[in-house]
């Protein structure tokens, strides 16, 4: 027998882990990975997992993370899009896992784009 | 690790089970661990997105990305490209060779689904219908604990008559109307009853709601056990649909875990219990009257009404019984509202219906479109049109109670009182598409055969009938019909309709009677001329070479009873005489010279 608050929490808790496939998604936001094998190699994957791990212990709802390929920038690799609900677009490059880490919290979180990770400050130098 | 980056729902309905689906679930386990994906991509069995013609089918989310006819052999491919590094299998993607813009389509986009609004099949396809969380999470139980917390019986009814919700299972008669008759008769005991048989051929539409979204279904009848004062329901499910069956336990067992079923729920004081009847597979038993003797363990005969299954039903108690789809509909409606409900479909016939194409048409699969919706877009738009490139004949829409509709009346608007009109009817949703090659005839006999063989006896008219008229159609399609048939059957038909005890019956005439309305001269053609315009029956039909014959000898060699002639390098010729119309030439032949005529 479960309460009613009981039922609303598991409604809430099931819209977490089921929220990607709602169809009225778009006011979320869009984490795109760059894997293809530059971006794997470069450590693509454990950069993905700890976005994965950060969402999911601060419950964040109305965050997807997909993958994309090879966009030809290979050196820059791991590089990670994050996309806004509204389709503005920060690219970050030499993505590693802390670096994942206080994306989500300063970016995703707190709307603060952390900016000496974007593409920006390496394009001088590309 | 509770989060998951993506979800691959796979079709677990029993037409994508019986092509393998779960074959590539137990793949898709390996290879995700193979791939070391097992905690970020998680796999989950559907019930029927509605393409059955596309199966198996794999959708990919966040992206909706659509895989169509997905064999063991794909699987690796699809973890390896798509799920570990991102790139969409194009290969797989439904319709891929016909459209160049098939890179980016997905489920939302498809003309298939584009046209639809998916009501009663809300959560087919999106949830795993064996685990009650993900239907709470979709709203379900909300409606329940509106009613039960919140609601009087006589609220909650008066919202399903507001609704103007109809029944689904083929009569439409109003769903609210019918509560309230229940909830007047003074009784301890009353009894709910979940209608689902689905007899009609070709129609697969409440399988899919009980293999999909089996929570929705229970979660109505436990509104209307509220509404009516009834604390117990039956679901009479045929034992062909395994799938559902299974899925009906799982549910109950769920829900009662939950308090959401049984005793006091939600603390409400309320209290109710569905069980589950077999039925082993007879039309007639869909028929109301007859489905509460079956429930009974007696034998399914009906029996006229009044008194009516409100007054005195299961049991001998007042009974309400509702369609599976229409009971789909119920928490919907109490959570977004009658004026919501009735901002779809007509003014007389509000709503959503679901329809099962089947046929000669591309897509063939499950439906579900705002009533009004002309014919021509659900056969065209969402069907996809005729395949082959042949001429759309006739639709046939209500199973063996209905009619055929011809091409020139597909503009006419799905509604109740519309497909009336023109000598079909709603049914319970059945919709089977002809092309030029069908006989219409023979497609009336067919219909005919089928309520042959299912009558149950009782009453005359039904039992002897329905014989006669069958006896005179297989006259008429084996080239002995006689001037007068036609009288012959319009007689008889008119007879049973006027006379047979249940619906069975009355109904029985309406594919002989609609094919006549509209394709009289073919009956004329067969009885007259000795000719069946769509050369499909068999004892009316020539083989013929044409010109086109390079006398090759292939179709000597095929020809079983050694029917044709001919010189190599000559035209051949065959002698009907002889011939036994098996068409094994036809087949063999490359260069199209042999038609039927
Ligand atoms: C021969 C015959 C077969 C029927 N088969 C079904 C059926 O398979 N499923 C169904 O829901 N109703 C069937 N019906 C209609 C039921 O008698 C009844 O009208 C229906 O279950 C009422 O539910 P509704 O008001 O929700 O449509 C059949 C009726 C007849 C006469």
């Amino acid at each position: 027998m479960k309460s009613l608050s009981e039922l609303e929490a598991i409604r809430q808790k099931t819209l977490e882990r089921i929220a990607l496939r709602k169809e009225d998604r778009d006011d979320g936001v869009r984490i795109v990975i760059g894997m293809a094998t530059c971006g794997i190699a470069a450590g693509a994957r454990p950069v993905m997992a700890a976005f994965m791990d950060e969402i999911d212990r601060r419950h964040l709802r109305n965050v997807t993370v997909t993958q994309t390929g090879c966009i030809g920038m290979c050196r820059l690799e791991p590089m990670v899009d994050v996309i806004a609900a509204d389709g503005s677009k920060v690219t970050y490059v030499k993505v590693n896992p802390e670096k994942a880490r206080m994306i989500v919290a300063d970016h995703i979180v707190n709307g603060h784009p952390v900016t000496e990770y974007t593409i920006g400050n390496y394009a001088d130098q590309a | 690790m509770e989060y998951y980056r993506s979800h691959v729902l796979v079709c677990g309905g029993t037409g994508c089970t019986s092509s393998g689906s779960a074959t590539l679930l137990k793949l898709l386990d390996e290879k995700l661990a193979e791939y070391g994906l097992e905690k970020e991509v998680k796999p989950i069995r559907t019930g029927c997105f509605g393409l059955c013609e596309a199966g198996p089918v794999v959708i990919v989310y966040p992206e909706g990305t659509f895989y169509s006819r997905v064999t063991p052999r794909d699987i690796d491919e699809i973890v390896s490209e798509h799920l570990l590094k991102g790139r969409v299998v194009k290969r797989l993607l439904h319709h891929a060779k016909q459209a160049e813009t098939a890179v980016d389509l997905s489920l939302d986009e498809m003309p298939f689904y584009k046209h639809q609004t998916r009501v009663a099949l809300r959560n087919c396809g999106v949830i795993s219908p064996e685990n009650i969380d993900e239907y709470l999470a979709f709203d379900g139980y909300k409606a329940l604990e509106k009613c039960l917390l919140h609601m009087t019986p006589q609220e909650v009814t008066a919202t399903v008559i507001a609704s103007g919700l109809r029944g689904r299972g083929g009569g439409g008669f109003p769903t609210g109307i019918k509560w309230q008759l229940a909830s007047k008769s003074e009784s301890p005991v009353k009894y709910i009853i979940c209608n689902a048989d689905e007899g009609d051929p070709g129609a697969f539409m409440d399988r899919s709601v009980l293999e999909g979204d089996p929570h929705s279904v229970l979660e109505a009848m436990t509104i209307a056990g509220y509404a009516i004062g009834a604390h117990e329901g039956y679901i009479y499910v045929r034992a062909e649909y395994p799938i559902a069956v299974k899925r009906l336990e799982i549910a109950i067992e769920q829900a009662k875990g939950y308090g959401l079923l049984g005793e006091n729920i939600l603390e409400s004081g309320f209290s109710f219990d569905i069980h589950i009847r077999l039925g082993a597979g007879a039309f007639v038993c869909g028929e109301e009257t007859a489905l509460m003797v079956s429930i009974e363990g007696r034998r399914g005969e009906p029996h006229p009404k009044p008194p009516f299954p409100a007054v005195k039903g299961l049991f001998d108690m007042p009974s309400n019984i509702n369609n599976v789809e229409t009971l789909a509909n119920i928490p919907p409606i109490i959570n977004k509202g009658p004026e919501w409900f009735r901002s779809m479909g007509t003014e007389k016939s509000p709503g959503t219906k679901v329809f099962a194409l089947g046929g000669k048409i591309n897509n063939t699969g499950l439906v579900e479109v705002p009533m009004g919706t002309p014919l021509r877009t659900v056969i065209y738009d969402i069907g996809g049109g005729i395949p082959g490139g042949k001429q759309f004949k006739a639709v046939q829409t209500g199973g063996p109670s209905g009619g055929c509709i011809p091409a020139e009346l597909l503009d006419v608007p799905i509604e109740y009182d519309s497909l009336t009109a023109i000598g079909s009817m709603m049914g319970s949703g059945g919709m089977i598409v002809m092309d030029e090659d069908n006989c219409m005839v023979d497609i009336a006999r067919f219909f005919l055969d089928f309520t042959v063989d299912e009558s149950c006896g009782k009453c005359t008219p039904c039992r002897i009938g329905t014989k006669r008229m069958l006896e005179i159609l297989d006259r008429i399609v084996s080239g002995k019909g006689e001037e007068g048939d036609i009288e012959k059957l319009e007689k008889l038909a008119e007879t049973i309709k006027a006379t047979a005890l249940c619906g069975l019956g009355q109904t029985a005439p309406n594919p002989v009677l609609s094919t006549l309305r509209f394709f009289r001269h073919e009956y004329e053609a067969h009885i007259r001329d000795k000719k069946c315009p769509a050369h499909h029956c068999r004892a009316l039909l020539e083989y013929v070479i044409g010109p086109d014959c390079r006398g090759c000898t292939a179709c000597m060699k095929a020809c079983p009873v050694g029917a044709i002639t001919g010189e190599p390098k000559v035209v051949h010729h065959i002698n009907p005489d002889k011939c036994i119309r098996c068409g094994a030439c036809q087949t063999k032949c490359r260069f199209g010279a042999i038609s039927r005529q």
